[in-house]
């Protein structure tokens, strides 16, 4: 908003767009949650695949803890299972369209 | 003596009565080495994610034990010298994950019947 008429003028790239009714975008973060620690689960089973196959992207790669909103302590502990059930071969090293 | 759990996959090509022969033969070997058996799973023949050894399925079985940790390393020496043994993975469990094994036989008792 700082702009004025001038530099407008000049550059016009940097230009403000106005809109006539304000915009509907939701500014609020969604709060993320580690779902371990909400649920009170304190293991995490390498022999359950299924449920592991959350934790990991459709390549097969596990999900960063900025996606899942897991904390540290459980991450480190998921990392161990999906690790464990790819030596078994009940998860995949490498997939691909796996969702 | 520590809580473990042996998850060990067994080569698809193997007929019924072999399998059941190897099992045993593992399921003595721990015996032998003073270990107080759990709990046994056969989960059966499963799928496997990525091929092993050309292969893409294998019989799955998995053991709960008590036994002393000396016992360990022996155990998947054997597991390493037996042909049929495709994968093993011996685990130690905790009290979290004890726990967990727990509730998991009762689901798999719960099933079966």
């Amino acid at each position: 908003m700082a702009s004025t008429i001038e530099q407008q003028a000049k550059g016009g790239s940097k230009a403000d767009i106005r809109y006539l009714t304000p915009l509907d975008i939701d500014t609020k973060q969604k709060v993320k949650y580690c779902r371990f620690k909400k649920n009170g689960i304190k293991y995490i089973d390498y022999k359950d695949a299924d449920f592991l196959m959350y934790l990991v992207n459709e390549q097969g790669k596990i999900l960063p803890r900025r996606l899942t909103g897991t904390s540290l302590k459980y991450q480190r502990k998921v990392s161990q299972a999906i690790k464990r059930a790819r030596h078994l071969a009940l998860m995949p090293y490498v997939g691909d369209m796996l969702k | 003596m520590n809580h473990y759990e042996t998850v060990f996959i067994l080569n698809p090509v193997l007929s019924d009565t072999q399998v059941k022969e190897t099992v045993k033969k593992f399921n003595d070997y721990l015996v032998s080495k003073g270990a107080e058996m759990i709990h046994k799973e056969d989960w059966g023949l499963k799928k496997l994610a990525y091929p092993i050894q050309k292969k893409k399925t294998g019989f799955y079985h998995l053991f709960e034990f008590n036994v002393a940790g000396e016992a360990i390393g022996p155990f998947e020496l054997e597991f390493r010298r037996d042909d049929s043994i495709m994968r093993y993975l011996t685990v130690k469990l905790d009290k979290h994950a004890a726990a967990w094994a727990e509730k998991r036989k009762e689901r798999v008792k719960a099933t079966k019947n």
